[in-house]
């Protein structure tokens, strides 16, 4: 039986072959004081001994001696931003010579990119903007460009962060499905698994040995780790009628209290698909681009209409992030929309923590 | 061919670097001639100060007698008045000395202090005339200024920009400083059009596009106490720049009464 232990000192050859197949590398560094994910180069790029701290409204890294590349929980982002682009222009008018407009679409572009050091929460938010992006008959091109040139390097969670409950939505921290390859990171190498055929034709090209059965037990007991060390859960996999049945619950004004209405969360959150579409004419008025950005439900233009914004505050924002997230989504997408990163509860200024809020408002609902 | 509408760029009290806005387009400014007739930009060369035009650009607070009966005189002739950049909008850093006695500062700066005309308050245009639309910043960008004027060329109203700073941060791939660093940013209640220039160089943003819409600055100053800003360090980052934005007022006045 072929091996399946890549050592550390051989994860340059990961690189290298994904780079000679074709891809972009794209990977996980430490770039103004958090984990961002950005083009790979070399191996030296990636986080080795980084530790993230993570808190509601809070992010620290610290560095330490342990050789690992991947001993932190998530940054910011992950595969969101590179999938449904933040900002890009769709198509654009163009005034012809005989005075008639002219409508040309943006071609898609896409650059085959592999991304090292996926999650298993990025992989289940992923499968949720696939459902969004990718059905039939709204499919959007980009997205779909972008996705099918995607080859994915998941790596199992050994550590949790205090944000992360990822165990309670059941997304993680073991990266089940969904990727080409997985890796489980010990302190001297890698256990690879292949998790498709373009995965294992690059397996194949590794340079691999023969892993030990106390290399797996020790991989499959880090996994389990960071799953019992998560203290944060939501109270069910499914609030949608906890949530509907307390539209009135006096915590939605108590959150408002808090809440800065920002769209930090939205933002960070991997799942999250909401954005506006604006022109942008040209200076001289011969032409105009049409462009998608991303937007939230904590703006006022996300509730606008013919005269009108329909949320208005905060409170009404915030109980349209929740019911839909946790409530509505499940209708649309046949699950809950929330996949246990804990982004919104680090990345939000003030630390409002969803856990807490759910729990609140829904409370102690034990149906699923 | 009908006449080519006509624009003119004001000021009042300011730095001027507003209207480097208009200065630094570079080939922009060239299409710009060629769409509109620059009546009046004293900065750039044409003076003709009570010209009828269609777009009145102003910046510069209200802050002298003179500057009371210039604005009636402008308003009058102009179709659509724009106000740019934080003094026209919100009076400008210079409207601290609405907290002061003026007068005073006056006696103990100049050894004349008879030779200065000057109101007690700086304020900003739309306290005295009515204003059609606010263009904020500190300076205020080319963008910004263009935007607004391709619009009211094509007959429609300028889209307005009032989300918050945050946004534009995610959107371009910078960190949240606040978050990462723990510093006291006030992105999440300022307006967006900067770019999030600031936060993309590390730096906290200190709020110069004035207040966003729905903004909560009660939570935010909270959280800056957490981070261990003092009262008065509060009352400083909200009254700063756009201090008479009426936001930023108020959070200013709340935190000075702790």
């Amino acid at each position: 039986m072929p091996g399946n232990y890549l050592p550390r000192a051989s994860f340059q050859a990961l690189l290298e072959t994904l780079q000679q197949t074709g891809y972009r590398c794209v990977g996980p560094q430490l770039r103004d004081d958090a984990i961002v994910y950005d083009t790979l180069r070399h191996v030296g790029d990636l986080p080795r001994g980084i530790r993230d701290l993570q808190a509601p409204g809070q992010y620290r890294v610290e560095k330490s001696d342990c050789p690992r590349f991947f001993a932190w929980a998530n940054g910011p982002q992950a595969l969101k931003p590179l999938l449904f682009a933040p900002q890009e222009f769709l198509w654009k008018t163009e005034r012809a010579a005989d005075g008639r407009l002219r409508f040309v679409a943006a071609v898609p572009d896409a650059v085959p990119t592999a991304v090292i050091g996926v999650r298993a929460c990025d992989l289940a938010a992923l499968r949720l903007q696939d459902a969004h992006f990718l059905k039939d008959p709204s499919r959007d091109a980009h997205y779909a460009a972008r996705r099918e040139r995607l080859f994915l390097v998941a790596v199992h969670c050994t550590r949790s962060a205090p944000t992360c409950f990822c165990a309670s939505t059941g997304d993680g921290p073991r990266a089940e499905a969904g990727f080409d390859l997985s890796l489980s990171e010990l302190d001297d190498g890698f256990l690879v698994e292949a998790g498709s055929d373009t995965g294992r034709g690059v397996m194949a090209r590794l340079p691999l040995e023969a892993a030990s059965a106390g290399q797996t037990q020790t991989a499959d007991a880090e996994i389990a780790q960071a799953a019992k060390q998560q203290t944060r859960k939501l109270p069910s996999r499914n609030l949608q009628a906890a949530l509907f049945a307390n539209l009135d619950h006096p915590r939605w004004v108590d959150v408002a209290e808090r809440c800065l209405s920002c769209a930090n969360c939205t933002s960070v959150c991997p799942t999250c698909f909401c954005h506006s579409e604006a022109d942008q004419p040209t200076l001289d008025g011969a032409g105009s681009v049409h462009a998608r950005q991303w937007d939230s439900c904590f703006t006022q233009g996300h509730s606008y209409i013919h005269g009108v914004t329909i949320r208005a505050d905060t409170r009404l924002r915030y109980r349209q992030w929740l019911t839909h997230k946790l409530g509505s989504w499940h209708e649309q997408y046949g699950r809950s929309g929330c996949v246990g990163c804990g982004r919104c509860i680090t990345w939000c200024p003030v630390g409002i923590d969803i856990t807490e809020e759910a729990t609140a408002i829904c409370g102690d609902t034990t149906h699923v | 061919m009908a006449a080519k509408p006509k624009l003119a760029v004001h000021k009042f009290a300011s730095c001027d670097g507003c209207q480097l806005a208009f200065l630094n387009l570079g080939e922009d400014l060239l299409m710009l001639t060629q769409l509109v007739d620059i009546v009046h930009f004293a900065e750039a060369g044409p003076v003709d100060l009570d010209a009828p035009v269609d777009i009145a650009f102003i910046e510069g607070s209200v802050s002298t007698p003179e500057h009371l009966e210039r604005l009636q005189r402008i308003r009058a002739n102009s179709k659509f008045l724009i106000t740019i950049g934080a003094c026209a909008t919100a009076g400008g850093v210079q409207a601290l000395r609405n907290f002061a006695k003026g007068n005073e500062w006056f006696a103990s700066v100049y050894a004349k202090p008879e030779y200065i005309a000057s109101l007690d308050t700086s304020t900003p245009v739309a306290s005295h005339v009515k204003v059609d639309l606010e263009l904020w910043g500190c300076p205020v960008n080319g963008r910004q200024v263009l935007a607004a004027t391709r619009a009211l060329l094509f007959g429609v109203s300028p889209v307005e920009e009032h989300d918050k700073v945050c946004l534009e941060c995610k959107r371009h791939h910078v960190v949240c400083v606040l978050v990462a660093k723990g510093i006291p940013c006030l992105g999440p209640v300022t307006r967006t059009g900067c770019g999030a220039l600031c936060p993309a160089f590390g730096r906290d943003c200190y709020g110069c596009y004035g207040p966003a819409e729905n903004t909560n600055t009660e939570s935010l100053g909270r959280r800056f106490e957490g981070l261990g800003l003092l009262p008065e360090a509060v009352v400083r980052r909200f009254l700063f720049i756009n201090n008479a934005a009426p936001a930023f007022a108020e959070a200013g006045k709340r935190w000075k009464e702790r």
